[in-house]
């Protein structure tokens, strides 16, 4: 499959997902219900993981400022500014590209070898837009709010393990946090993390759902979902930072 | 009656199906039988729209299905039910959520009505005390008489199963066809089923397709295949020793 070939079906698929509901109650039961697998379900890795690297930047930044010049509140400050514009949307984007997307692929890759998919088409159901959309609604809807956890507990983890090593005072990470704020951050990264979600639904489900074959076919097109979705995501943040930034 | 015409079908340049004609009658368990690799499921998905025919026209009581756009299609499926060779139970689903899915997808029915259209179906194919369970908490066989139920719900006028009895043993194999039997009389439906298995072909085959290498090679009924001299049916259906001994008793007994 070629590059444009590929495309080409991922439009149309998308096609086929933005089409009128048959029963809008049935889709938003499973909006609620792909919320709670994909986004409630995903609190837990966001939380632990913001924590260690909050903890672990902070540290970097008070190893290498060995200015004496430079104020230790800049240790906080860098850490809040890593994880608003860098880490909490972009690194994580990556993570939940491979927890939620790989998810995302495996079930609807499963669905197509075991003709589940085919059930649903026979009924008269659009596949497609059944299976995919709640999917897509729920991670764009979630990907801010585990942005905004993922920003919160880096944040805690920083105060946590700075002033308990010794590499920043509680007063000065707490003061450098508050140091020169820009809310606009906060928002370039909550665009970046709408597209982010959009990207690792749709693609993740893009690669489940044009599976062929086997078991063996579903876990090569996790990978394949969980790749793509990774360089696609670079590619946005790259885009996104040089417009909106 | 769903009757196909001149149907052609090919993947990749390499002729799949070639020029298959049959009506396939209404309160009769119709039979599409070949070897594997015949084209008995490429067939089935394409009279149900799973694949696109290159040439043919398939009438659903004289409703062209092959010339229909999208909208139109979608409304003649709810018309069917297809019971999958695995069963294809949607697994985040119970027994239950799973029968009444069409209902939630399409009818209008209370939430009370739905309930007892789904009681009903289930004990028509006599569960009763797995309504609760996931799919995979039951066997194989449950598994099969659950896709039927679901098939049923919506009561539709055409039931295509695709291997209703592959890996399943031969007594809930003719529970199932007996089953699929009675539904197709009792609720005078058309019933066209894919098969290779022998039992089901004397047990039920009203109106039986045998196809080979893709083309129609045979037509007639279970009790017509005994003296049909075609060679590859008969080197197909009776390739049992047990089939060829019943046979000869059969014959030599006329």
């Amino acid at each position: 499959m070629n590059i444009f070939n590929v495309t080409g079906r991922y439009f149309a698929l998308m096609l086929r997902v933005f089409s009128r509901p048959e029963r809008h109650s049935v889709y938003l039961r499973q909006i609620f219900n792909e919320i709670e697998n994909l986004g409630v379900k995903s609190v837990g890795i966001v939380a632990v993981i913001s924590l260690f690297m909050g903890g672990i930047m902070t540290l970097q930044v008070a190893y290498n400022m060995t200015n004496p010049l430079l104020p230790r509140t800049l240790i906080g400050l860098g850490n809040r500014d890593s994880l608003i514009l860098e880490f909490s949307s972009t690194i994580m984007g990556l993570i939940m590209a491979g927890k939620i997307g790989s998810n995302i692929t495996s079930e609807i890759g499963s669905m197509k070898v075991t003709e589940q998919i085919d059930s649903l088409e026979i009924m008269g159901v659009n596949s497609a837009s059944y299976l995919i959309l709640p999917k897509i609604i729920a991670v764009v809807l979630m990907f801010p709010l585990l942005y905004i956890l993922s920003v919160f507990f880096g944040i805690i983890g920083g105060m946590i393990v700075g002033p308990a090593v010794g590499a920043v005072t509680l007063t000065d990470y707490v003061n450098g946090i508050q140091y020169a704020f820009n809310p606009y951050y906060v928002t370039f990264s909550l665009m970046k993390c709408l597209v982010f979600g959009f990207l690792i639904a749709s693609i993740a489900s893009f690669f489940g759902y044009t599976v062929e074959g086997g078991a063996f076919d579903v876990g090569a097109a996790s990978t394949r979902a969980v790749v793509n979705t990774n360089i696609l995501i670079l590619v946005w943040d790259l885009i996104l930072t040089q417009l909106l930034l | 009656m769903i009757e196909i015409k001149n149907i052609f079908k090919s993947f990749e340049n390499k002729d799949v199906l070639r020029n298959i004609s049959k009506v396939f009658n209404q309160g009769e368990t119709n039979l599409i039988i070949g070897r594997s690799g015949s084209g008995k499921t490429v067939l089935l998905k394409s009279i149900v729209g799973l694949f696109e025919v290159e040439g043919g026209q398939i009438l659903y009581d004289n409703r062209d299905f092959t010339s229909m756009n999208t909208r139109y299609r979608k409304e003649l499926r709810q018309e069917m039910g297809m019971v999958f060779q695995g069963g294809a139970l949607f697994d985040s689903l119970t027994v239950e959520e799973n029968v009444r899915f069409p209902l939630d997808m399409f009818s209008t029915l209370s939430p009370m009505e739905k309930q007892k259209q789904v009681d009903f179906c289930l004990e028509r194919v006599n569960i009763t005390d797995a309504n609760k369970l996931s799919p995979s908490e039951i066997s194989g066989g449950m598994k099969k008489r659950v896709a039927i139920a679901r098939a049923i719900v919506m009561n539709p006028k055409y039931l295509f199963c695709d291997e209703p009895n592959s890996g399943l043993d031969p007594e809930t194999s003719l529970v199932i066809d007996a089953l699929i039997h009675s539904i197709t009389v009792d609720l005078q439906i058309t019933t066209i089923i894919n098969t290779h298995d022998m039992n089901s072909v004397m047990e039920i085959g009203d109106n039986i397709l045998f196809i080979s290498e893709g083309e129609k090679c045979w037509e007639g009924n279970r009790n017509e295949i005994l003296y049909s001299d075609n060679q590859k049916l008969q080197e197909f259906v009776f390739a049992n020793k047990q089939y060829q001994k019943i046979r000869d008793e059969k014959l030599n007994d006329q």
